[in-house]
């Protein structure tokens, strides 16, 4: 094809795809251009591949209570997230359709040392109340997590900045306590968007007021929050339903009613037991999006008989790891090998590297033995906030263990307050975590032994070879270099880490035919990383 | 004075004392509770610093006796107090969740009520028939599911496969009357069948307790009409034990939706109170529990009211 | 006692018969079903079969199997629980009556202002700080559920100990637990009996109710009321698993409530020829 044909070629493709021009009109065109053949299908795939603008998109999601709030140091959970980070905010970096970074209201960034970091912001980029968005916004943003006072649950991922300031209205500089190869990932949190500035350096949180595609128009706490489009969104291509109505429905039976009875557009968390016969029915699709979401059933190595690792491996080998995969999540999760790690970092582990372990009774016959064992009688804390069907998960596990000599009592715990009063207390329990998009996020908020003093530590894990490495990763700008680190670094965990991390959990959703989305969906967290507002349409 | 007046501000002071009781036990029994608002709030993410910054904003440093008795000044000054977790006037969003919740229990009472005494009715007059026994049999089954799967049942239905009523009840302010009862009416008819069997087997058996009065007896040995007997002799005298129990359950359409209001996505108080309580947000909770415990006075008040109307051996004594 | 039952209405004889079937097969759980209470013997929701004569649930376990030990333990909590209640409240409760004065003041205030208390919500507050084992879940329910037999068997005791025989009873220096077995209790009998018929069955939706709050029995035992709660999504895909427990807990409603009635019937002296 010529050059000029294609160019042309892509002009018409465009005018197709915003809807400025009809399907007749498009094949004369191509025809004329001696492309009469292929006219019908390079119609179809610029119908297909571009969004077309209008319609109120209905969301039913999980997640959100009557005490949240739009303050972004408070967002835990889906709902908030998708309000606040997918629909009123944004931040300096965002994690793309195919998880990776991207720019979002930081045009781009540079470090020779990767211990200062300048960010260039985007020119001419508005808030929804019209003024510019200045550096001072997001100084001011940023250090609404810093400091003594802050309660903010983002204070240990800015904890590493030591100063931050504004060089002029377009560029801020950050001054790290250590080199951080990956600062810019950090900046992509949901915690960090970036909200208008008050006089006194203070930031408003409670309008609501942002930079995203959307803008509040009403919001009731734990019930439902209605955006309409924010017609000067700087992005463009994006943000293209007219309003978004989210709606907090806790009961999962009534989500998948409401998608059912086409009174909700997308719901998050169907019932896995029942996915594949909601996908069944006429108009709904149920997908899934893999990322780093693992479930974990982390023991606390200070705690007898956890202490001893061959009593955790024994564990490791005694949990059928295939049967949870069939009967808790339907074949719809993948399998964990004992590493944090999961499918969208960079730098995990192959299957040649670190090779899956597997139900293995004589392998967990041995190592029970090695620990002069016969018989081991346990108990594990379970709840659903742990992870949906912990508790049948771990009953499973009961029953295969039992065959090695392990006899494990399943303790349900309420679900309310499960946090604060069984994971980290009981010696043995289940837990989850959403997941970080780089190894040393992950590695450091949870494995590292600084995570014994800032409380996130599940299992109190303390290796002086992991300790060694983890610093040298974080500061290593060669890519080869750094896989070999974070693959030795996996195969610690692996093997002398006293938690079982069974499986990778996909982030499931159903949706009704008439929503469309890209080809590729982000997997950082669910709905397309929770910006299905800005990148999802109508078909 | 009249006996009634006096019985009503008898009632009214004791209802008062009784409302501070239940707050003094509502602070006890959330002070008791494993974890506080803060772990509650961060989540997996309270670290130890951000836990104590955040008890110092909401001053939960103080010690528990003190925190009750500056809610307590606030309340008889009129005033709820703010929300802990999102730091909202309690008053400004409480409002509108009551008046949800009443709507509910309104139009729920409304179908319910009217419905148990003319089956009630029915069953006493036509005791041991056909028709009897089934409205015991349906009555008993109906309560015999619970709620969430009653609820499911007629979604599925009157939803899902009949596409009559919205399955999802989001009621919100800026709906026209109209709408909001169409949408609030399948909650409603998930809560009739719940509290029907109940009211209806209570009037049954006080009806049919009084047929074997003797002057039943005299009126129906009269010629009287059976229904005239139970329309004009049996029901005036019925009504004491009858009332009472349509209290208890119009008491329980107020106070125990909860889980009607998850299924439907109702945004009425139970849920509310639910929340907070996993949050630990004692000024919501406290808030949220006087209200429900507030309408069940109230409720008993108003039946022993007409219990004492209806009956003149009480309205004039001896 | 046969002779009685032969007397009895058609209802209550079906009652009667149901009552004691149910009765069976809690008792006799572990000879009549054909797998272990939490053996996991099949895959995920296999349909019925000869194999799995009911299927099974979503771990693979067998469902006729779940329901038989469901039995036991639904019916076994709720017993325990309402007859824990009716002891506490209606023993108070005949006191409150019988003592008068201020000790009626004082038990019946506090009965106010528990029962103003949502239950619900009082019973997530102490089972959130008591935990959901099974005996703090008997003990709280009985206990929230008391303070309802309280105010029944005290306004019923009212009207009898104003009764001559009672005064008699007194003045001839009968001890108190004489008055209330002989005297008191027997004059009682009906209202509370119409009462635990209709709590029996509240005390399986109490606890359906609360696991669909995330509180509830403990796995890996089988109870209906959250057999119902796991499964209850399957309704909307015409599968009718949800209802077995449901129809379960219907049956034994039903029943109860036949006998409670023809009870009453016998008790109020009101025979059916009247009519």
């Amino acid at each position: 094809m010529y050059s000029r044909q294609k160019t042309e070629l892509d002009r018409l493709q465009a005018k197709v795809a915003n809807g400025n021009m009809s399907r007749r009109e498009f094949l004369s065109r191509v025809s004329a251009m001696g492309l009469g053949a292929m006219a019908p299908g390079l119609y179809m795939q610029s119908a297909a591949a571009s969004p077309k603008k209008g319609g109120t998109l209905r969301l039913g999601m999980q997640g959100a209570a009557s005490s949240d709030s739009l303050d972004p140091a408070t967002f835990m959970a889906e709902y908030m997230i998708n309000v606040g980070m997918g629909q009123l905010r944004n931040c300096l970096t965002e994690i793309d359709e195919n998880n990776q970074l991207a720019p979002e209201l930081a045009e781009s960034w540079e470090s020779s040392d990767a211990k200062t970091w300048i960010f260039n912001l985007r020119p001419g980029v508005e808030f929804h109340n019209g003024r510019s968005l200045k550096a001072s916004d997001v100084v001011a943003s940023l250090q609404h997590h810093m400091g003594e006072d802050t309660s903010s649950a983002a204070k240990g991922i800015v904890a590493q900045i030591e100063t931050i300031q504004a060089q002029n209205d377009s560029q801020v500089m950050f001054m790290l306590t250590g080199p951080n190869a990956d600062f810019a990932y950090l900046m992509s949190d949901y915690h960090l968007g970036i909200c208008p500035a008050n006089a006194d350096g203070s930031i408003d949180t409670a309008s609501g007021i942002g930079t995203g595609g959307y803008k509040l128009e009403s919001w009731e706490p734990g019930v439902r929050t209605l955006t309409v489009r924010n017609p000067n969104y700087w992005k463009s291509g994006r943000a293209h339903f007219d309003a978004i109505e989210s709606l907090f429905i806790a009961d999962a039976g009534a989500r998948e009613n409401g998608l059912i009875s086409g009174e909700l557009d997308v719901i998050t968390g169907p019932v896995a037991a029942t996915a594949a016969r909601l996908g069944q029915k006429p108009g709904i699709e149920v997908f899934y999006t893999y990322g780093n979401q693992h479930c974990t059933l982390p023991m606390m190595n200070n705690v007898s008989p956890f202490d001893n690792n061959d009593v955790v491996m024994a564990l490791k080998h005694a949990i059928d790891r295939q049967e949870w995969l069939e009967k808790i999540w339907f074949g719809s999760a993948s399998l964990g090998n004992d590493t944090p790690i999961g499918p969208a970092n960079i730098y995990r582990a192959t299957d040649d590297e670190i090779p899956q372990r597997d139900y293995d009774l004589d392998k967990s016959k041995y190592f029970m033995k090695k620990a002069g064992l016969s018989s081991l009688d346990l108990k594990i804390s379970v709840a659903d906030s742990a992870f949906q069907n912990s508790d049948d998960a771990c009953v499973l596990f009961s029953e295969t263990a039992r065959p090695a000599g392990i006899n494990i009592e399943v303790v349900r715990k309420p679900d309310d307050g499960y946090w604060s009063n069984v994971w980290l207390k009981d010696p043995w329990c289940a837990s989850y975590w959403g997941g970080r998009p780089t190894e040393d996020w992950m590695f450091s908020q949870v494995y590292s032994a600084n995570a014994i003093d800032t409380g996130w530590s599940e299992t109190f894990f303390n290796n002086a070879r992991f300790e060694e490495l983890l610093p040298q990763a974080r500061a290593e700008l060669d890519n080869n270099k750094r896989r070999e680190m974070y693959v030795e670094m996996q195969k610690i965990v692996h093997d002398n880490c006293s938690s079982i991390i069974p499986m990778f959990l996909p982030y499931a959703a159903a949706s009704s035919d008439k929503v469309k989305r890209p080809e590729n969906v982000a997997s950082n967290w669910e709905l397309d990383g929770n910006k299905c507002a800005e990148r999802w349409w109508f078909a | 004075m009249s006996p009634l007046t006096k019985v009503v501000l008898q009632r009214l002071g004791l209802g008062l004392a009784t409302l501070l009781a239940v707050s003094v036990i509502i602070a006890f029994i959330v002070e008791l509770l494993p974890g506080d608002i803060t772990e509650a709030i961060l989540g997996q993410a309270a670290t130890p610093e951000a836990v104590a910054a955040f008890r110092r904003e909401i001053g939960l440093d103080q010690p528990a006796y003190i925190r009750y008795l500056d809610w307590l000044s606030g309340i008889l000054t009129g005033d709820l107090g703010q929300s802990l977790a999102s730091k909202r006037d309690i008053s400004e969003f409480v409002g509108k969740r009551l008046s949800n919740t009443l709507f509910l229990g309104g139009v729920a009472a409304a179908i319910a009520v009217p419905l148990a005494l003319f089956l009630g009715l029915l069953a006493a007059l036509y005791r041991n028939s056909i028709f009897d026994r089934i409205v015991n049999f349906t009555t008993l089954t109906s309560i015999s599911f619970p709620e969430f799967f009653v609820a499911y049942i007629l979604i599925l239905f009157l939803s899902v496969k009949a596409g009559i009523f919205p399955g999802i009840s989001n009621v919100s302010t800026d709906l026209a009357f109209s709408e909001q009862l169409y949408r609030t009416l399948l909650p409603a008819l998930t809560l009739t069948l719940v509290v029907l069997a109940h009211m209806l087997r209570m009037t049954r058996a006080a009806i049919i307790n009084l047929l074997s009065s003797p002057y039943i007896e005299m009126a129906r040995l009269k010629g009287t009409r059976p229904f005239r007997v139970i329309f004009h002799h049996a029901l005036p005298n019925a009504w004491g034990p009858i009332v009472n129990v349509i209290a208890l359950n119009l008491a329980y359409l107020v106070v125990g939706v909860v889980v009607v209001e998850v299924v439907f996505v109702y945004p009425g108080l139970g849920q509310l109170l639910v929340d907070s309580v996993s949050k630990r947000d004692l000024p919501v909770v406290q808030a949220c529990s006087i209200i429900f415990a507030a309408v069940y006075i109230l409720l008993n008040l108003l039946a022993d009211i007409v219990s004492i109307v209806s009956n003149p051996r009480l309205m004039h004594p001896r | 006692m046969l002779k009685l039952f032969w007397t009895a209405p058609l209802t209550a004889k079906l009652g009667i018969l149901a009552i004691l079937g149910y009765a069976f097969v809690a008792i006799f759980a572990p000879l009549l079903t054909p797998y272990a209470e939490t053996a996991i013997v099949g895959g995920s929701y296999e349909l019925w079969s000869d194999e799995y004569p009911l299927g099974t649930d979503n771990i693979g376990r067998d469902m006729l199997t779940r329901l038989i030990y469901g039995a036991r333990n639904t019916i076994g909590i709720a017993f325990l629980t309402v007859a824990l209640a009716f002891v506490v409240g209606g023993v108070v409760g005949m006191l409150a009556a019988i003592l008068g004065g201020w000790y009626d003041m004082v038990i019946g205030r506090f009965v106010d202002i528990l029962m103003a208390i949502p239950s619900l919500v009082f019973a997530l507050l102490l089972l959130t700080v008591f935990g959901t084992s099974i005996p703090s879940l008997v003990i709280i329910i009985a206990l929230l559920d008391s303070t309802r037999i309280f105010r029944i068997a005290r306004s019923a005791a009212m009207n009898v100990v104003v009764m001559e025989f009672v005064e008699a009873a007194r003045l001839r220096g009968e001890g108190m637990a004489w008055v209330i077995r002989k005297e008191v209790l027997p004059n009682i009998m009906a209202p509370l009996l119409a009462e635990f018929g209709l709590r029996f069955c509240f005390v399986f939706l109490f606890i359906a109710a609360l696991s669909f709050l995330g509180l509830g029995i403990q796995p890996p035992l089988a109870d209906w009321g959250s057999m119902v709660r796991e499964t209850a999504t399957l309704i909307n895909y015409n599968d009718i698993t949800p209802l077995l427990p449901a129809a379960a807990i219907a049956g034994l409603t039903v029943a109860v409530n036949f006998v409670v009635d023809w009870m009453l019937h016998l008790s109020s002296g009101l025979r059916s020829d009247s009519t």
